[in-house]
């Protein structure tokens, strides 16, 4: 099913899919990643050591 | 078995094994736990990182986001070899065994109802880049001999770059549209930040479609095409393609 190669997968594009996408359920332990404050903190933080002008890329997802 | 439950992905049944060698997040070699003529995948994770506290903590720790996104993918890309997967969000936690079984019947009909549309689909993702910067497209400035030359030369660059801009829009929105026909469905992603992603260009279209597993040659095809086509017409322009992805983005209800 590999129609084209496989090459190491980039984070941001598996983030995309894994944060904005799949399934949600409330588990018994849900972050309710989507609104992510957690993580957008975090590369926000990595964002702002690079840019600061830069915003979240997740920001217009919610 | 003390630990809380992970789950990647719920599919229906499937006669193939999981390779041998497979870890999940943790570590935890990932098992299937039927229910109701449904499987959901689960491994084993420690309270210490997936109880709500650390788990909040470690969601801040890029290194640790890094591993388990990569490890939640491997499951679900050894999951993809044998069955069509609907993926969970990631860090989808139980306490229990019964929890899961639990979120299983309530979400049956659901789950159900996706996984009849998603069967024999893969996502494909499609992302178009602009050059920017101001060596984009124009000629290697020269020294202004004054400043009503400069002023000059910076409005030409900056025009040559609203028309690249431009121009990029009118080829992001052709593109989606052509493979948007082609595919059975799509989303728009939030474009990519370049300082996350690290790569050159400004990012303007990042899309995936839905496609079946058959017709995927004859899409990478036209994608690729593109690509080739683009590079010659327009240098300032980019497209990639990343794929085939268990159809992550389309796991949710239809919009």
């Amino acid at each position: 099913m590999t129609v084209i190669e496989r090459r190491e997968i980039a984070l941001v594009d598996l983030l995309d899919r894994l944060l904005a996408g799949g399934v949600v359920i409330t588990g018994d332990i849900t972050l309710r990643i989507a609104d992510v404050d957690l993580v957008r903190i975090d590369l926000n933080a990595l964002i702002s050591s690079v840019n600061e002008q830069v915003p979240s890329p997740w920001g217009e997802l919610l | 078995m003390t630990g809380l439950r992970y789950v990647y992905a719920v599919c229906r049944p499937f006669g193939a094994p999981l390779q041998a060698q497979l870890k999940g997040v943790a570590g935890d070699p990932p098992r299937l736990l039927s229910h109701h003529g449904l499987i959901a995948v689960v491994s084993h994770v420690p309270e210490r990182d997936f109880a709500e506290e650390p788990l909040r903590r470690r969601l801040e720790d890029l290194d640790w986001l890094t591993e388990t996104a990569r490890a939640h993918q491997s499951v679900i890309d050894a999951l993809t070899v044998v069955t069509t997967p609907l993926p969970l969000r990631l860090a989808t936690v139980f306490r229990d065994d019964s929890g899961v079984r639990v979120m299983l019947e309530e979400r049956e009909e659901d789950f159900r109802r996706t996984l009849d549309r998603l069967q024999g689909r893969v996502e494909w993702g499609v992302k178009v880049y602009v050059e920017n910067g101001p060596e984009t497209g124009a000629e290697p400035a020269q020294k202004p001999a004054s400043g009503r030359d400069y002023l000059r030369q910076r409005r030409m660059r900056a025009r040559a770059h609203e028309d690249l801009w431009q121009q990029t829009e009118e080829f992001a929105n052709g593109l989606h549209s052509t493979l948007s026909r082609y595919a059975e469905d799509s989303r728009l992603h939030a474009p990519q930040n370049p300082a996350l992603s690290g790569v050159s260009g400004r990012n303007v279209l990042n899309a995936a479609y839905l496609v079946p597993r058959d017709h995927s040659e004859e899409f990478v095809e036209l994608v690729d095409r593109t690509k080739d086509q683009t590079k010659v017409d327009s240098p300032g322009i980019r497209v990639e393609l990343t794929g085939p992805w268990a159809a992550y983005s389309f796991a949710g209800e239809e919009a």
